[in-house]
């Protein structure tokens, strides 16, 4: 298949030499993927110093955690994968067992239970698992027959549900959903049969009206349709979606300018530094700005999954997949809730939005594509086989 | 590698692998597209929208309010003025909760309850949302100070620099310029578009006299701005700004040393003083005592005071030349006795026997003239006026008949209103057949015509009524609409003539022979009051009955007694060759008009034709009511330079 030939070489199309290649080896770096994450860091500094209102002291605090979050994929590129399948059952079931432990001694802000203190330092354990599962279950599912069969994808979704659950009860819907679609994605790139993914939707479907009948209260019927159209509540969750609207379609095709951005630099929009700086972006450098970011975001997906089409074993392919997928699913849902095209679920854009643990955490996955892409090839390269 | 993969289909896996993984890049790329159409959407089709919708956001037009024209009075003294005045206010809508922020700023500046009293009742009203609600006015130096340190913890909380009217004079003037105060809920209810425009960023409004009269001069053009502020409302710059359009200044033909002599010649006693310039109706003085300090009224007064001036039995808020209408008694005798020399009725030698009563023709009913046994038998028209004998105005009364007498009344104004400039005036009744029939529903009785003829009966004017007669006597024919105000935003206010009537010139001395003869004549009822006098006058006093006491007033015994009796009346006019001003005085229960009423005039005429003025000590100090008249009084003379100082 030449365009399966050509998708191969296009990684050493741009870098010719083996030289660097061997260097890549070497350092278990993808050159490509590392450039785009640094250009998407420093759009992401940048957007933020105008979304903080010129603080320095957040962009130090950020600055930090992307030296750490560098430094930790640097780390994590160096671990053999296969150490990681080995890994992936301890990771998974420390991570089930930190967040029990959230539910239990966890501590909280905003009616929200999520973190783990410990002394000064606080921590997510959902964080972890937003890595722990994709590792579980590709570890899991590799082992089997491809595709899997009934047995097997029941006990997937049954490892998949009760992390899942333990987050949703947190409350934490952004993460949770997070956490689930990077399952979700490695049960269907193993190859989930067709039908039972229709019957998965039919079901799901089809349970929509009993549970909203008959198992929600009033209340969280009520929270469900805020959810779904926050515009109704101007001034509570409308507030928010109504003013990163405005920011976003005041922006223009070139925008407002750099620092220049009335809706955030004035207050108008919440959050504006942290889940909806894409309004801020989108005022402040318009349409071209929305579309160049989305851009390289594209560019980082397609080497993910170049990443993974070129992985040596299931392992590594279903990982590297769900990892790159995720992070699309993190771009979709931010753009799309901030925009109002989906309810406001609480996902930070990558790279842009100021956060710290988060950071790290999909670092450390970019840190796991980058040892899968530069893990060393077997002698038998499965194409040629044919 | 486990053993399992050994097994394990590995083509079959990739395919599966290649296939998913193509799904997957056709279901990102559509979600992607679907995000591109998204923001296309936002950002290029509905673009204006929200650029407009941002703009609203952050641009704010806010109203500047313009300056209130001044009031100066004749000699370009200020009688109401513009008072910068640091301003605490509070937003309802920003100060989040509410009491913890007063309580906070009482730790910073001084708020006593009648603050928070007049706070509560200005915030309880109808407002425009986001309306500052002024708290403390007057802040001083080291508040402003504490205020700004801890401006960061006082969201909500603004100081603002405004303009508060301060009338000077106090007292003074409370019945003339009046005051104004802040929009009620009932104007602002009742504002009509244009006007909700005007007083955007006023917060008050002529409420009486001069103030009310010419709010749309005083008021001016309100100005505005469009400001970026951001989502707490906090103005971040100015955008653009048109200037407001100050409001124009009144000139008046008020003189604060007229006021202050007429002040001090009632003397601390209930009653009114009006003087006029003959030649162009304006008027000099105009006071009502007891009086008030109109200062009280501009920032809202509170309960307590308001109900200190509303209550007193002495009314201070009452304003007596213009509301309050007394019988006229025997000042309206000249007139009476000039309609008879007009219609032929009696002339200048025609003399009648006065045994001291009065009788109609088959009737029982006697009247008596005031001096017991009449004023003898030869009585003509200018002992008649002298000597204030009813008889002879009675006979006269009865034979030229109610019609004549009303019609020929109206000429001078009676029973009608003077509009003059400041409002809610009175206006009084001269009677006629017409109005005794719609108004008491009764025919007339050839008795009414007697009471009338020397101002009794049914007939009521106001003091400045009594004023305009005065003057059109004076001015032989021609009665001018009094006036405050000379000019108005620069602009000159005509004399308004509203009566010109021919009398016969030999007619006209003949009166004013008798009312110079109550003057200076050896027999003239108030000769007492023209001794010593460099100048010739000619004046009339009267006495008014007291009909009734308001209802439901507790009075003790004594005060009741005073309350009782006469008013006092006297109307004059001077120089009697060229007269310059007329004069009318009231004094309520004072009894004598040629004795008490007859010396104020002469006080008021002395101090505009010889510049005699009464002022008080301290040149700036409130309160001259409580002088005495007949005690060591501060002359002073000065040059009565009438010029206007702009």
């Amino acid at each position: 298949m030449s365009g399966r030939d050509f998708l191969r070489r296009l990684p050493r199309t741009g870098f010719g030499l083996g030289r660097r290649e061997a260097l890549q080896q070497r350092l278990h770096i993808d050159f490509l993927l590392l450039i785009l994450l640094l250009v998407l860091t420093a759009i992401g500094m940048s957007v933020l110093y105008s979304a903080s209102g010129e603080s320095m002291v957040t962009m130090r605090r950020q600055g930090i955690f992307f030296v750490i979050a560098y430094v930790a994929m640097f780390a994590v590129a160096q671990v053999p994968v296969h150490f990681m399948r080995r890994m992936a059952p301890w990771a998974y079931f420390g991570g089930i067992i930190l967040l029990i432990l959230v539910l239990v001694i966890g501590v909280g802000a905003k009616g929200a239970q999520r973190w783990l203190s410990l002394g000064a330092f606080r921590f997510q354990p959902s964080e972890i698992m937003k890595l722990a599962m994709p590792l579980m279950i590709a570890a899991y599912l590799s082992k089997r027959f491809l595709p899997p069969s009934l047995k097997h994808v029941f006990f997937t979704l049954v490892l998949i549900g009760f992390p899942t659950a333990l987050i949703i009860d947190q409350p934490d819907l952004g993460t949770s959903i997070l956490v689930a679609t990077s399952g979700m994605v490695v049960l269907f790139f193993a190859g989930l049969r067709w039908g039972y993914i229709f019957l998965a939707i039919v079901a799901f479907v089809a349970s929509l009206w009993p549970v909203w009948h008959f198992m929600m209260h009033d209340y969280q019927r009520q929270r469900v349709l805020t959810l779904l159209n926050p515009e109704a509540d101007r001034l509570g969750a409308g507030w928010n979606i109504i003013q990163s609207k405005t920011a976003i379609g005041s922006g223009g095709l070139s925008g407002k300018g750099w620092l220049e951005g009335t809706q955030s630099r004035l207050d108008f929009l919440p959050e504006g530094h942290t889940d909806f700086i894409i309004a801020v972006m989108a005022e402040e450098f318009g349409l071209l700005g929305v579309l160049t970011l989305l851009g390289i975001y594209l560019l980082a997906i397609i080497r993910g999954m170049m990443i993974a089409l070129n992985a040596q074993d299931s392992f590594g392919r279903l990982l590297a997949a769900s990892i790159t997928f995720t992070f699309f699913v993190y771009v979709f849902v931010n753009m799309g809730m901030v925009s109002g095209l989906l309810p406001v679920v609480g996902v930070p854009l990558p790279l842009i939005s100021q956060g710290g643990t988060a950071i790290v955490t999909l670092m450390a996955g970019f840190g796991i594509l980058m040892a899968i892409a530069t893990e060393r090839k077997r002698v038998m390269r499965p194409q040629k086989n044919k | 590698m486990s053993e399992t993969q050994h097994f394990k289909d590995y083509h079959r896996e990739t395919r599966i692998f290649w296939a998913r993984l193509a799904v997957m890049s056709v279901l990102m790329l559509a979600l992607m597209g679907v995000l591109v159409y998204r923001y296309h959407h936002l950002q290029v089709v509905q673009y204006q929208d929200y650029a407009t919708q941002s703009d609203r956001n952050r641009i704010h037009v806010q109203p500047i309010p313009p300056t209130r024209g001044l009031i100066y009075d004749r000699n370009g003294l200020l009688l109401a003025e513009n008072r910068p005045s640091y301003t605490l206010s509070v937003v309802r809508e920003r100060a989040g909760d509410l009491e913890e922020t007063l309580k906070y700023l009482q730790t910073l500046v001084e708020i006593n309850a009648n603050d928070l009293e007049k706070f509560y009742k200005l915030m309880h009203q109808r407002r425009r949302p986001f309306e500052p609600v002024p708290l403390r006015y007057n802040l001083t130096e080291e508040e402003l100070a504490s205020l700004a340190v801890n401006e960061f913890r006082l969201e909500g909380v603004e100081i603002d620099a405004q303009l508060v009217r301060h009338y000077p004079y106090g007292e003074l003037f409370a019945h003339t310029v009046g005051y104004v105060g802040r929009i009620s809920e009932a104007e602002l209810t009742n504002f009509d578009e244009d006007q909700y425009r005007r007083y955007s960023g006023t917060h008050s409004i002529g409420k009486t006299g001069l103030e009310r009269y010419y709010e749309d001069i005083l008021l001016g053009e309100v100005g505005n701005q469009n400001v970026e502020t951001n989502a707490r409302g906090r103005v971040q710059r100015v955008l653009e700004r048109i200037d407001p359009k100050p409001g124009g200044d009144l000139h008046l033909y008020l003189d604060v040393r007229m006021q202050q002599t007429a002040m001090a010649a009632l003397a601390g006693r209930r009653g009114a003083v009006v003087a006029i310039e003959v030649k162009s109706g304006g008027v000099l003085a105009a006071v009502s005592t007891p009086s008030y300090d109109p200062n009280l009224f501009v920032t809202g007064i509170s309960f307590a005071d308001y109900r200190n001036l509303n209550e007193s039995i002495d009314m201070p808020l009452y304003n007596r030349f213009i509301q309050g209408v007394y019988p006229p008694g025997s000042t309206i005798k000249p007139v009476v006795g000039l309609a008879g020399l007009d219609t032929g009725f009696t002339d200048a030698r025609r003399t009648i026997n006065d045994p001291g009563t009065f009788r109609l023709p088959n009737t029982e009913w006697v009247w008596r003239d005031w001096k017991r046994g009449g004023h003898g038998s030869r009585v003509d028209l200018k002992q008649a006026i002298a000597e204030s004998c009813d008889t002879y105005f009675w006979d006269l009364g009865n034979r030229m008949g109610i019609d004549r007498l009303s019609e020929f009344g109206s000429h001078f104004g009676l029973g009608e209103l003077t509009r003059i400039d400041i409002p809610n005036e009175r206006r009084g009744v001269w009677p006629s057949r017409e109005w005794k029939r719609t108004v008491r529903g009764q025919g007339w009785y050839p008795g009414d015509t007697i009471n009338m003829s020397i101002g009794q009966g049914y007939v009521l004017t106001s003091p400045m009524q009594l004023a305009v007669m005065t003057a059109t006597l004076a001015h032989r024919g021609v009665r001018i609409r009094p006036q405050m105000t000379e000019r108005a935003n620069g602009k000159f206010l005509a004399p308004i003539i509203e009566d010109r009537f021919d009398v016969a010139e030999a007619h006209w001395d003949a009166v004013f022979d008798g009312m110079a003869e109550v003057m200076h004549g050896a027999r003239g009822t108030a000769r007492r009051a023209a001794q010593g006098a460099e100048y010739r006058m000619a004046g009339k006093s009267g006495t008014a009955q007291v009909v009734s006491i308001p209802q439901g007033a507790k009075y003790d015994s004594e005060a009741l007694k005073e309350r009782h009796r006469d008013h006092a009346l006297f109307v004059a006019f001077a120089p009697l060759e060229d007269p310059q001003i007329a004069v009318s005085v009231i004094l309520e229960n004072a009894e004598g008009g040629s004795s008490q009423a007859g010396p104020v005039a002469r006080i008021v005429m002395d101090a505009f034709l010889r510049g005699k003025y009464l002022l008080p000590e301290e040149p700036e100090a409130a309160p001259v009511a409580r002088q005495p008249v007949s005690g060591p009084q501060t002359l002073a003379r000065r040059m009565s330079d009438t010029d206007g100082v702009n």
